[in-house]
């Protein structure tokens, strides 16, 4: 088995791991560097679960090669928050009861940052369109899209 | 403070069961683990990492049923990363039902299948390696001789004569409740007359589909060797003690070495109670000394995770011209699959729930769990219960249609009142049926009549409509009457022969009550359908009130 050492930037920090030939960002992620907030949920691209940004785009992990984010910043929701200071989308996620088993939750949140960082007032549409792409099966889409919506228009404060 | 939406609650229905003392119900309130799912740090069962973690995959089969002639792992067990691969001779107790741990049902399912598969998805062998890529290239070098077998996906297919035979312990394909009976009966008063009656008999069929809960995270399990001869497993599990006995019982193995950690459930709906990855993940560990992680892809939650199984119903009511429903006859067939897991007990459940809230004077129920070559069925969220009502209720809608009355209005006709006995001879209390209705009309902006808006789960009900039938019929073998709700579940008792009870309001007079058998009949002489015998058990017998099994 061949090792290929991959720096990039995580959530802010420089990180060096070793990627194994062929591994996708996900399981790179969380078997080499630790980063254990993207889940897998279909390795398939289809359920968002392991959605992360690299260079402010929002992507799927398990259909990323590990290798192609050398040099990149990747941002997980691990990083969403400022040491104890938690982002506003997820103050609003707890006030809004937009967790319920938690396991799309980070990959929500960074769908729902990335929608934010590039449209900071989107509309109820919009936010759908926004977070089309992650699967939930049980917290129900509602209160994730008025948790996002309460960011947006200012309802909740960090 | 918490935003959510908040619950409407209309105390007044239930002025009398409320207590409104209370510091957390009506109130919204954060989930205590709610801060962890939002940092990303709430620790689901892959999220505990381990130094040499092994990935074992299954072998599965190709083919709905199927003899296994030989299973050939030579070419597999030299591929790169494979350190162990298992067969059913590896699995100490390789024969297992779920409910077991009930003393509910006969064992029936093999944790990996030595002589045939009965599914397609099936698991066969088990391949153990460094990597998941590995153990997937081993899986595929792994050659099975199958010798394909008919086949049968029809829950009413199976049950006909000549039907392959899923299980060879159930041979007409049904499951056996008691040892002897291979459906689940209800009977009060009776049907036949009502249908003589009624001014409408409206007939339906209704069919639903098999339901994967689909949790965005998929079923699994880690294992890993402890100290002192134990082993800890971190699980996917909803049901950690059900999993740590059935793990207990496959691997022969005492509880007290077992360490099962779960709790954190990446969704479940029901589909994490089946105990498939614990016990192959600590075989794994017990076999190679190294952690050990057995987990479902997408694709295998979707073919071989269990279901809701389907359940096909047929129904007939008789009807007359002002709605009131004299009487409901239920066919049903649960389509448990290849084997049995928790489809016989959800039958007991769906059985129970019939006729639906409402008071129908003559009700007659055969429902039968039927195996099939299909993916095991399990619990997911209501089972048993949520495809009887969408029958029910697809056919009350079919009864307002036909007769041309407000489908809202027939319910609350029909609905049970406070005090009228149900059919299963125990009296309807703290119901509220008819509040809902009225309150989902008001909401859908439905005119109900005034009669209608008066109406009140607490008015009309008990009375003669509290009476048992003074006649019961039971089927072709006899009739029995004279019960009285206080002796049907006195455990030994025999029902009393008392002289019929006044006839409810509603309910049909009998005109065959004269040329009835004379006597009643509390044991009619061949009740027993075909089955087998009923296994033999050690120790002494006491009756489970869950499960009306006999348990040891």
């Amino acid at each position: 088995m061949t090792f290929k050492p991959i720096s990039f930037t995580l959530n802010g920090s420089s990180k060096a791991a070793f990627a194994t030939e062929g591994q996708n960002l996900l399981d790179f992620l969380r078997r080499a560097v630790g980063d254990l907030s993207p889940k897998y949920g279909c390795g398939q691209g289809t359920c968002g679960a392991c959605t992360v940004m690299i260079d402010n785009v929002p992507q799927l992990a398990c259909l990323v090669l590990a290798e192609s984010v050398e040099g990149r910043a990747v941002n997980t929701a691990a990083g969403l928050a400022n040491g104890p200071r938690l982002d506003p989308l997820q103050e609003a996620f707890m006030e809004r009861f937009a967790a319920q088993c938690g396991y799309c939750t980070a990959g929500m949140l960074v769908a729902a940052r990335a929608l934010l960082d590039a449209n900071p007032r989107p509309s109820r549409e919009e936010v759908i369109e926004g977070i089309s792409g992650n699967l939930c099966r049980c917290t129900g889409y509602e209160p994730i899209i008025d948790a996002i919506l309460d960011v947006a228009e200012g309802r909740v404060q960090a | 403070m918490i935003r959510g939406n908040m619950v409407e609650f209309r105390k007044d229905i239930f002025a009398d069961e409320r207590d409104d003392n209370l510091n957390e119900i009506g109130k919204p309130t954060r989930r205590q683990d709610i801060t962890g799912h939002v940092t990303g740090r709430s620790p689901f069962f892959d999220d505990h990492l381990f130094e040499g973690l092994l990935h074992l995959r299954c072998v599965r089969s190709p083919h709905h049923a199927a003899r296994i002639r030989r299973i050939d792992t030579s070419a597999a067990q030299r591929m790169p990363g494979v350190m162990r691969i298992l067969t059913g001779q590896d699995v100490p107790v390789n024969l297992n039902t779920l409910l077991s741990l009930l003393d509910f049902g006969i064992d029936d399912e093999p944790i990996l299948s030595t002589e045939r598969v009965r599914y397609k998805g099936e698991p066969v062998a088990a391949i153990i390696a460094e990597t998941e890529a590995q153990a997937r290239d081993a899986v595929a070098a792994v050659r099975v001789e199958w010798e394909v077998l008919p086949h049968v996906l029809d829950v009413e297919e199976a049950i006909k004569p000549g039907a392959p035979t899923v299980l060879d312990i159930y041979p007409g394909n049904k499951f056996v409740y008691h040892g002897k009976y291979d459906h689940q009966k209800l009977r009060l008063g009776d049907v036949e007359a009502a249908f003589r009656e009624a001014d409408h008999v409206i007939e339906g069929r209704y069919q639903m589909s098999p339901i994967e809960q689909a949790p965005i995270e998929t079923c699994g399990a880690i294992a890993a060797p402890e100290q002192n001869g134990r082993y800890v497993c971190y699980t996917s599990t909803q049901a950690l003690f059900f999993s740590l006995g059935t793990a207990s019982k496959v691997l022969a193995t005492p509880s007290s070495r077992l360490h099962f950690i779960g709790g954190t459930v990446g969704g479940g709906f029901g589909g994490k109670v089946d105990s498939i990855h614990e016990p192959l993940a600590i075989l794994g560990t017990m076999l190679t000394g190294r952690p050990v992680k057995y987990a479902w892809d997408r694709e295998e939650e979707m073919q071989v995770g269990a279901p809701r199984g389907a359940e096909r119903w047929y129904l007939k009511d008789a009807v007359m011209n002002d709605g009131r429903i004299l009487g409901r006859k239920f066919t049903g067939y649960f389509d448990s699959g290849a084997y049995t897991r928790l489809s016989s007990y959800a039958i007991i459940k769906g059985v129970g729930h019939l006729p639906g809230p409402y008071t129908i004077p003559n009700v007659h129920a055969d429902v039968y769990c039927v195996y099939t070559n299909r993916t095991p069925a399990t619990a997911m969220r209501g089972f048993g219960i949520t495809g009887a009502d969408f029958a029910i209720e697809a056919h009350m809608d079919k009864v307002a249609d036909t007769i041309g009355m407000n489908p809202v209005e027939l319910r609350i006709l029909n609905a049970y009142r406070d005090g009228d006995m149900k059919a299963h001879r125990r009296l309807a209390k703290n119901c509220a049926l008819i509040e809902c209705c009225q309150v989902v009309a008001e909401k859908a902006g439905v005119k109900l009549s005034p009669e209608m808006q008066a109406a009140s789960s607490r008015v009309g009900g008990g009375g003669a409509r509290a009476h048992l039938p003074a006649f019961t019929a039971t089927d072709e073998h006899g009739r029995v009457s004279g019960y009285k709700a206080t002796n049907y579940a006195r455990k030994g008792a025999k029902p009393p022969d008392l002289p019929g009870a006044p006839p409810m309001a509603q309910h049909v007079s009998h005109q065959a009550s004269a040329s009835a058998p004379p006597a009643p009949q509390h044991s009619p002489a061949t009740p027993v359908p075909p089955g087998p015998p009923a296994p033999k058990r050690a120790g002494p017998i006491r009756f489970s009130s869950l499960s009306g099994f006999r348990r040891r």
